[in-house]
């Protein structure tokens, strides 16, 4: 059984930007556990020498052009996508408490 | 009626767009005890059907889909209608572009009528993890729709349009295709466009269809595939579907996929399948794939991983849902993305920001990425060997609404079939291969090598013709 303690889940909670009620962190404590027993089998296996995978059509860098493309959305339809705005900027609460 | 026979029948003026996309509607109303649906884009869905009927009888050719209606699944962003992505966060997002697929769609003449319940996010192997309300399967209500593109499936099973939009990141069209007795195509990694469509995991997201045959799927990914300036992944379009399938093809059956573990009954319907591929005149060799056994660990490292990245921009900041009542900033993010995300969401989140936290890296990712290359090793050596390969498309059929909530390990349990060609990046459809003998439907997978779509399309289509 993996250990995962209360701080733990605290902690990934901090690093995932998500404030959790005692409740959620309790349970989550358990589902994390458990999913962390599932992925371990992973140790197992011995991958020396491979190398990763991490796209799988082996492509690299696609560039474009460094032009301004104005055919997409106008900033004024992204702005009033904002819950909170007022002179042309998004409004948010101060930074620091 | 296939696709091309509806269209056929709207070029001679033998029925109309209007017609169909009203046909539509009132079937969605008819069946809302399936909650298949998030919503209807009806009002934007008869303009277009009446701009369409006016255009053909100005003589013009519409395109290969003309007045077709579809739906989306509820994570592609397309007008009429907010983009949810089935959760609170995005409940009022109305989106200001359209995905390209369904772009593409549009100008070939389809009309979107609705959009499609869904796992929050795309989370979930059963669309419980829907914000807004589970999906009930379109055999047996009391069974879950499988998931995540659940409403994708039923509206398409339930015959209320001829097809209808998912998007695959680990089985999310394949499962619940064969959980409602239809077909779904997940195709290569990059053959269509993922731009406009809500991120889940981007090495392995794709976006695909459903529908009731194997000749309306190949139309309808035609239509979707080619490159998109704005998804750099995108191929340069390679699809060309098979008049039929080509003869003497040579096909492994998996035999990791045909363990003890797997249903009686699938291994059963899939064994049957194989017998019918045999008698059309194709071979059918045991085959091993031991990495399958890894699949699901790798995906749940990887996957996570990638969610937790691509789900950071829900912050309440620029578009989406705010908490109320918040202070500072952090207050703003902590509580808006509480409110915002199902149970689901936040364990994905949470798995990969552990497995990506420093001093985990190198044991989980890097090591799952490893595992990775060794399970696309796999499938390449079987490749050079066989054609395709066969496979269950999950190891039950559709399990019971509540069955499985509780424990998540054995909910992804039921992606065990699907994640491999997800992670490799591989084409693969779900087909219908009979039923268990309490009727409930149960799917097979062919899978073929990188850009094989066509390929595994086609004995599909030729398998209909044996009874299913």
């Amino acid at each position: 059984m993996s250990t995962i303690t209360t701080n733990d889940v605290r902690h990934l909670a901090q690093l995932s930007n998500l404030q959790l009620s005692d409740d959620e962190i309790t349970n989550l404590q358990t589902d994390l556990a458990n999913i962390l027993d599932y992925i371990n089998q992973l140790n197992e296996l011995d991958t020396t020498g491979i190398e990763p995978t991490y796209q799988v059509t082996g492509l690299e860098n696609v560039w474009r052009d460094d032009v301004v493309d104005t055919s997409t959305v106008a900033r004024d339809e992204l702005l009033a996508l904002a819950p909170d705005q007022a002179d042309n900027s998004i409004k948010v609460p101060r930074v620091l408490a | 009626m296939s696709i091309r026979d509806i269209v056929a029948q709207i070029n001679a003026g033998q029925t109309t767009a209007r017609a169909l996309v009203e046909d539509a509607l009132k079937k969605a109303r008819d069946a809302e005890e399936y909650h298949a649906l998030l919503s209807l884009t009806e009002e934007r869905a008869l303009a277009r059907a009446d701009e369409i009927d006016a255009r053909i009888k100005a003589g013009e050719q519409v395109g290969v889909l003309a007045g077709v209606p579809f739906v989306v699944k509820d994570n592609f962003l397309a007008f009429g209608a907010p983009t949810t992505a089935a959760s609170k966060i995005l409940e009022n997002f109305n989106a200001p572009v359209q995905a390209t697929v369904v772009e593409k769609l549009e100008q070939a003449g389809a009309i979107c009528i609705g959009k499609s319940n869904l796992d929050a996010f795309a989370h979930g192997g059963s669309t419980e993890n829907s914000a807004f309300g589970v999906t009930h399967n379109a055999v047996d209500k009391t069974k879950v729709a499988g998931g995540s593109s659940g409403g994708s499936a039923v509206v398409t099973a339930l015959d209320i349009v001829p097809f209808a939009l998912g998007s695959d990141t680990g089985g999310s069209i394949r499962q619940p295709a064969s959980f409602n007795g239809v077909f779904g195509m997940k195709p290569t990694y990059g053959m269509s466009s993922r731009y406009g469509v809500v991120a889940m995991a981007s090495s392995t997201d794709v976006m695909g269809c459903f529908a009731k045959s194997a000749d309306d799927i190949a139309l309808i990914e035609s239509v979707m595939a080619g490159q998109d300036p704005k998804d750099m992944t995108t191929l340069p379009d390679y699809f060309a579907p098979l008049a039929e399938a080509p003869a003497d093809l040579k096909i492994g059956l998996v035999k990791e996929a045909m363990t003890d573990d797997v249903d009686p009954e699938v291994r059963r319907a899939t064994e049957q399948y194989a017998e019918k591929l045999r008698a059309a005149g194709h071979t059918v060799d045991e085959v091993s794939l031991p990495s399958v056994k890894h699949s699901l660990a790798i995906y749940y490292i990887v996957v996570p991983a990638e969610v937790s990245s691509n789900l950071a921009r829900y912050d309440g900041i620029r578009f989406g849902r705010r908490a109320e009542g918040v202070q500072t900033l952090g207050e703003l993010y902590g509580r808006s993305r509480d409110e915002g995300f199902v149970t689901e969401n936040k364990r994905r989140i949470m798995i990969g920001s552990y497995v990506l936290s420093s001093g985990f890296f190198d044991a989980y990712y890097q090591q799952a990425q490893k595992a990775r290359t060794v399970l696309i090793n796999e499938f390449n050596g079987l490749f050079d060997q066989y054609d395709l390969l066969l496979m269950p498309t999950a190891p039950t059929p559709a399990f019971g609404i509540g069955e499985n909530t509780e424990d998540p390990v054995k909910m992804y349990l039921s992606d065990v079939m699907t994640v491999p060609m997800s992670l490799a990046g591989l084409p693969a459809i779900s087909a219908p291969a009979g039923t268990s003998e309490s009727g409930l439907p149960i799917g097979v997978q062919l899978v073929g090598p990188m850009k094989a779509d066509a390929l595994v399309i086609a004995p599909a289509g030729q398998m209909e013709e044996h009874n299913y």
